[in-house]
């Protein structure tokens, strides 16, 4: 079994005080196995980060299904209640993008420790993992117990890739991760990912630059645009 | 296109979501059909609240919308008129509460209900010390000992990272933010399991509410205390809810994860809330 199979799904905004539909995608279907690396392809504004946004159901995706083995057994992340998707957003499937949202007077490393936290684990091996992952990405030991609101794009960046792959998770959706890191930071997502791949972990992707994980890719499903009628109606 | 407006479910915006099938534990709170009327204006007209063991469920919408009304039906502050309420508390659990007799609902209040007003002075006694706001909370339930009444207000104060050299200042003499920090102290002394919380950092400065905020979040992530947050402000809800519900005249127009209420609503009116933020 996949763990996650992709059928017919699609996603239209209503967007009600301009009276229109925006159709994004529609009638996708894919299967990602554990252990594999999708890619998102397509041009600019094809709605790349929305399928992943839909996937982790920050968006609500119009119809069809996405049905995720977890470890509970299936579930269909499109129709699953609110409280469900919680539990999967805090034991199995993890989101990656490329902004930290630091909290005024919360250090880099209770940031990044806070997912593990959440979960229950030991305090000490919660912040001993945090600074190994702090470490991997380069930022600066003296750093760890301070404020990321006062860093710089670069410093929050690996704050954020350490916060973001501190826990375990079998599904990942990574929306543009590796836009403006430097390319040691780079380097080091890279080799992450490929550790996480190794360990079975699935994903799924948007790059802006692919060539930065060209070796992970085992597929892709490529998005293309959608006709409208004149209308506003999404046809097929 | 999908039909959002299902007249079948409970809340119309949802139509399509399954019930759950990983989460087995029950909700804390199940309350359901909250009305509530002041006169010939129907305040709160059919409201279904559920909220789950150590989650924190946001209220949100414009004044008059009726969520804080919600949140004083919840604290059996005041009868509501009509509607079902009960908590999965062993002992409570058949019971609904809107029947109980004043002395019961005092009792459920004390031992299992916490709240922090907006307005520190509906929940402090302004000329009494920090300590001894809390300390009133736990000699409710018959402790006597001065030794054992400071020391565990003070810990309920430190819980709320209340600063310790100032547990003997009198509320009247603190600032904002560590008045609500008090007022937390109090309404967690007796480990509630729920935490109400109506428009608890509203007027405070930005970076004093943020650092409240964490406080709170951080409460419920060593405690697993469910919390209801009623706020008008979204960055707010943001930060602290998981799912929130989306209040208009009485009504629930829509619930969601919090995310996706904020980044892709389907209500119309919701679409206008957040869109109205600056």
């Amino acid at each position: 079994m996949p763990l996650l199979a992709v059928n017919d799904y699609s996603k239209i905004f209503e967007i009600h005080h301009l009276g229109r539909q925006i159709p994004v995608f529609q009638h996708l279907t894919f299967d990602l196995m554990a252990g594999q690396f999708l890619l998102v392809s397509g041009p600019n504004g094809i709605g790349k980060s929305t399928l992943l946004r839909c996937l982790f159901r920050s968006y609500l995706p119009s119809s069809g299904q996405a049905i995720f083995d977890s470890s509970y057994g299936p579930i269909d992340l499109a129709r699953a209640s609110d409280i469900d998707i919680l539990t999967l957003r805090n034991e199995e499937i993890g989101f990656v993008t490329q902004f930290l949202r630091p909290r005024p007077r919360v250090s880099a490393l209770e940031l990044v420790a806070e997912p593990l936290l959440g979960s229950g684990i030991d305090e000490a091996e919660a912040f001993q993992q945090a600074r190994d992952l702090l470490s991997n990405f380069g930022l600066k030991r003296e750093l760890w117990d301070a404020y990321p609101t006062t860093f710089s794009g670069g410093e929050q960046q690996k704050v954020n890739l350490s916060r973001a792959l501190v826990a375990p998770r079998r599904l990942l959706l990574l929306d543009e991760p590796t836009a403006s890191l430097d390319i040691a930071t780079r380097e080091s997502l890279a080799n992450r990912l490929g550790e996480l791949k190794d360990q079975g972990v699935a994903m799924i992707g948007v790059f802006h630059h692919p060539e930065d994980v060209q070796h992970l890719i085992d597929d892709q499903v490529e998005l293309a645009p959608i006709a409208v009628h004149a209308n506003g109606v999404p046809g097929d | 296109m999908t039909d959002t407006s299902n007249p079948g479910a409970v809340v119309k915006s949802h139509p399509m979501l399954d019930a759950p099938i990983i989460n087995r534990v029950p909700p804390l709170v199940v309350a359901r059909n909250l009305t509530k009327y002041y006169g010939s204006i129907k305040a709160v007209d059919g409201v279904d609240v559920i909220a789950y063991p150590g989650e924190i469920l946001g209220i949100v919408g414009e004044s008059g919308s009726g969520k804080s009304t919600v949140l004083r039906l919840l604290n059996l502050e005041e009868p509501a008129n009509g509607g079902v309420y009960h908590l999965q508390i062993n002992s409570l659990a058949n019971t609904n509460l809107f029947d109980l007799d004043r002395f019961d609902k005092r009792d459920v209040r004390v031992h299992h209900i916490g709240i922090v007003y907006q307005n520190p002075h509906l929940g402090l006694r302004m000329r009494y010390s920090a300590s001894g706001n809390v300390a009133e909370r736990l000699l409710i339930t018959g402790e006597r000992t001065f030794g054992t009444l400071r020391s565990k207000s003070n810990a309920s104060l430190q819980a709320s990272e209340f600063p310790i050299d100032r547990v003997d200042d009198p509320p009247s003499v603190l600032s904002g933010g560590m008045q609500q920090r008090v007022q937390l102290a109090k309404a967690i002394a007796l480990q509630p399991e729920l935490l109400l919380l109506d428009e608890p950092t509203t007027g405070l400065d930005v970076s004093i509410q943020a650092t409240v905020l964490d406080t709170l979040k951080r409460i419920q992530r060593l405690r697993t205390i469910t919390m209801i947050l009623v706020s008008h402000d979204l960055g707010v809800i943001r930060t602290l809810a998981d799912r929130v519900m989306v209040m208009r005249n009485g009504r629930v127009v829509e619930q969601g994860l919090t995310d996706q209420i904020l980044e892709d609503p389907q209500d119309p009116y919701t679409q206008q809330l957040v869109h109205a933020k600056l």
